[in-house]
């Protein structure tokens, strides 16, 4: 007698669902995830609803000098915070270490016999690690709204040009602006990838997406061109402001998020081809430069490319920063803000196009050209009083940063823009005029003339 | 519907990593039940040739078919191996049942996690987390991972590795019920009485060649003349009835006990000697034993 058995066949790889839940599992038993879902669910509500409640505000950050007016304030600070700092961060603990943790365990070996395919490992590790970062995103959104609304109610947001937000509209474009950060987040967390793949156990693989964060920002302190400055990845991090203005600052936006996705793209792209070509059976891999290299030089390219681009394809010129601009930005947001003083004044109201408001700015002198940032802009704007020949008139220091904002810093007189506070007919109030924030449009062209 | 095939199908495996050539024309020949051990000094290419048994590399040269599919160019073994190579691979942060759960849900396994604990003797440490597991206990999980899918070959690195002698004697057991239930297990060990208590075949491997591969019993009779340990009443005059027989030598050993070299028709005579001598007879046995001194003279003869 024969025994007989069915034929074998090729063992196929785990299904990719199952993969992906595998990854999950892994990452989500890690302490550190779990602390950083803590955090991120439970510390902006907290930070936002403390500081809401006291009266020195962090003014230095955009919508900082608002947050005991309005909630959606402190979520629109939780994510500049989170622009600067934590999305770098938590792409570099999350993305940066999910290959990287297999080398340090020896775990490679044990996984592809188990899943079959180096492919599947790749996409189920990338899915969760993708996974994580929204769910930390997701966290820092919910819970800088929720301390916000409970700490500063559903109140009106004032916009980077002045203009009033209403509550239902601040809702709807403050979850826009967190979406758009998502895209510089991807971006980053391909870095990550990228990292974790390229130098192995090393932890420098971890830090790739903080390091470059680090450079990044160092950039954007620089005087550089609009368009440099548009297609580095971090654009996308700052571009989200121009939400805030009416219209919208569409240009960066567009321009910042297709960086990112591009960026995204071409990083995992690049972790995929590595992580194919990899030695498994080498457990003492720690990278090579040559893998470093294949890694840094397509994204320098990328930025070369992107860089040519702009110029040939938006009208950025110079740092993007020029006299009309500033004036017109600030004229804009003080019409805007006057009414919003005369309604707290109890005064009859008035239109921005009763207004007129112009504003004549100089930088620096008659020796140093009007344009680019600086802290010496001087700027006089005057406006039509309603029933009036006489013109109004008050004085303004700008410090503009090289990303395009501005402070206004109101320097009188006391009865406009000189003074923190104005006397309303219910108490002492705020002065919306005495210093604002404004966001310049770096992409669009002055018209001279 | 075929004919049992045999688990392993090896004819002249080449494998290089750059320069270094790993294993060069090894042959392979595995069956259903059957216990083999691999054997060899470090970087003899065990680990080679266990990976392309679980299909992490690829051979550069010759014919593998493992459960009668012959595995080409691609990373793709048949279902039904399973194992591990250089450490069980597990996930600290993990319980035990968390990590076969994992890998019972990847491959949609045949065997739940709890059974397969209580096949290593884990069950109660089931929901500790792998951090911290001792090295045996780490290799008694591996072995139950490698269990999930009722593998018909499991591939083992060094399994008795950090185990203590019950731990060992409880894997020892495991093994051989699989075996006896059909599954061939291909396993690695330094261990010379692991591998002559629980494998039927063995292959020794040098610098990358098979410089034997048959039963264990054929490999004793490898080892050739032996040192052999005496510990005997009167250890002059053992000393010297050693000296006077034909076939022996006196090999220098500490004062108390007489070392001598030689055929076992020898050691034989000497003990008859003693014997009519008047001299008693404590304790007799090779200093090293006879599959180890089979190794030792296999892998050295390559070596040299």
């Amino acid at each position: 007698m024969t025994a007989t058995v069915a034929e074998p066949r090729p063992a196929g790889p785990a299904p990719l669902r199952n993969g992906y839940r595998f990854e999950l599992v892994k990452l989500l038993s890690q302490w550190r995830i779990r602390l950083l879902l803590l955090v991120c669910w439970l510390g902006p509500a907290a930070f936002v609803a403390v500081v809401s409640l006291q009266s020195s505000l962090p003014t230095d950050t955009v919508f900082g000098r608002w947050m005991n007016a309005t909630g959606w304030a402190g979520s629109l600070v939780v994510l500049d915070f989170a622009c600067t700092w934590a999305l770098p961060l938590l792409t570099s603990l999350v993305a940066g270490d999910v290959f990287a943790v297999e080398d340090r365990l020896g775990t490679w070996r044990h996984l592809l016999v188990a899943v079959r395919s180096p492919r599947r490992i790749f996409v189920a590790k990338s899915l969760a690690s993708l996974t994580v970062i929204l769910l930390l995103v997701i966290g820092l959104t919910a819970s800088g709204i929720a301390g916000g609304l409970a700490a500063a109610g559903n109140g009106q947001l004032v916009g980077l040009d002045g203009s009033i937000i209403a509550p239902g509209d601040a809702a709807s474009t403050v979850l826009l602006a967190w979406a758009c950060a998502l895209a510089p987040t991807l971006a980053f967390a391909a870095v990550g990838l990228l990292g974790s793949i390229v130098l192995g156990r090393s932890p420098m693989g971890l830090l790739m997406p903080a390091l470059l964060a680090l450079v990044l920002q160092l950039a954007q302190l620089l005087p550089l061109p609009a368009a440099v400055r548009l297609a580095l990845p971090s654009e996308g991090f700052l571009a989200w402001r121009g939400l805030f203005t009416a219209p919208v600052q569409t240009g960066p936006l567009l321009v910042g998020l297709a960086v990112s996705l591009a960026w995204a793209v071409v990083a995992t792209a690049l972790a995929y081809r590595l992580f194919l070509r990899r030695d498994f059976t080498d457990l003492n891999y720690d990278g090579s430069a040559r893998n470093i290299l294949s890694g840094v030089l397509p994204l320098t390219a990328l930025t070369v490319l992107a860089y040519g681009v702009i110029v040939v394809a938006t009208p950025a010129t110079g740092s993007g920063i020029e006299q009309a601009k500033v004036q017109d930005s600030l004229a804009t947001a003080f019409a805007h803000l006057y009414r919003l003083q005369t309604r707290e004044l109890g005064r009859p109201d008035v239109t921005e196009a009763q207004l007129q408001a112009a504003a004549s700015c100089d930088k620096g002198g008659s020796r140093v050209a009007d344009e680019g940032p600086g802290n010496d802009w001087r700027c006089v704007v005057s406006w039509h009083l309603p029933g009036a020949t006489a013109l109004g008139n008050a004085i303004y220091q700008l410090d503009i940063t090289s990303d395009g904002r501005f402070i206004a810093d109101g320097d009188g007189p006391k009865e406009v823009n000189g003074y923190f506070q104005v006397r309303t007919p219910i108490g002492d109030a705020p002065n919306p005029l005495w210093q604002f924030d404004v966001n310049i449009d770096l992409l669009t062209r002055t018209v001279k003339g | 519907m075929a004919a049992i095939p045999p688990a392993v199908r090896a004819r002249g495996i080449i494998k290089t990593f750059g320069e270094v050539l790993a294993l060069d024309h090894v042959d392979l020949f595995v069956t259903g039940g059957q216990v083999h051990g691999l054997v060899g000094p470090n970087g003899a290419g065990k680990t080679t040739l266990l990976g392309l048994l679980l299909g992490l590399t690829v051979a550069d040269g010759g014919r593998l078919e493992i459960l009668g599919a012959p595995v080409g160019r691609t990373l793709a073994v048949p279902d039904g191996v399973a194992g591990f190579v250089d450490g069980p691979g597990l996930y600290p942060s993990l319980t035990a049942r968390q990590n076969l759960t994992a890998l019972a849900s990847l491959r949609e396994s045949a065997v739940d996690a709890s059974e397969a604990l209580e096949q290593v003797g884990l069950t109660d440490v089931a929901d500790d987390r792998v951090r911290g597991f001792s090295l045996g206990m780490r290799q008694r999980l591996g072995l139950a991972a490698a269990l999930l899918t009722r593998p018909r070959l499991l591939v083992l690195d060094e399994p008795a590795n950090g185990l203590d002698p019950a731990g060992k004697r409880h894997v020892h057991r495991v093994i051989s019920g699989l075996a006896a239930d059909g599954t061939a297990v291909v396993l690695s060990s330094h261990r010379m009485d692991d591998l002559a208590a629980l494998c039927s075949e063995v292959t020794i491997l040098a610098t990358g060649r098979a410089v034997f591969s048959g039963p264990v019993s054929k490999l004793a009779a490898e080892s050739g003349d032996l040192d052999y340990r005496l510990v005997t009443t009167d250890p002059d005059a053992a000393r010297e009835h050693a000296a006077q027989t034909p076939g022996l030598r006196l090999v220098p050993g500490k004062n108390t006990d007489v070392v001598v070299h030689g055929s076992t028709s020898s050691l034989d005579e000497l003990i008859a000697r003693l014997v009519t001598a008047g001299v008693a007879l404590r304790e007799l046995g090779p200093v090293v034993p006879p599959l180890e001194a089979a190794f030792l003279r296999l892998t050295e003869t390559d070596s040299s």
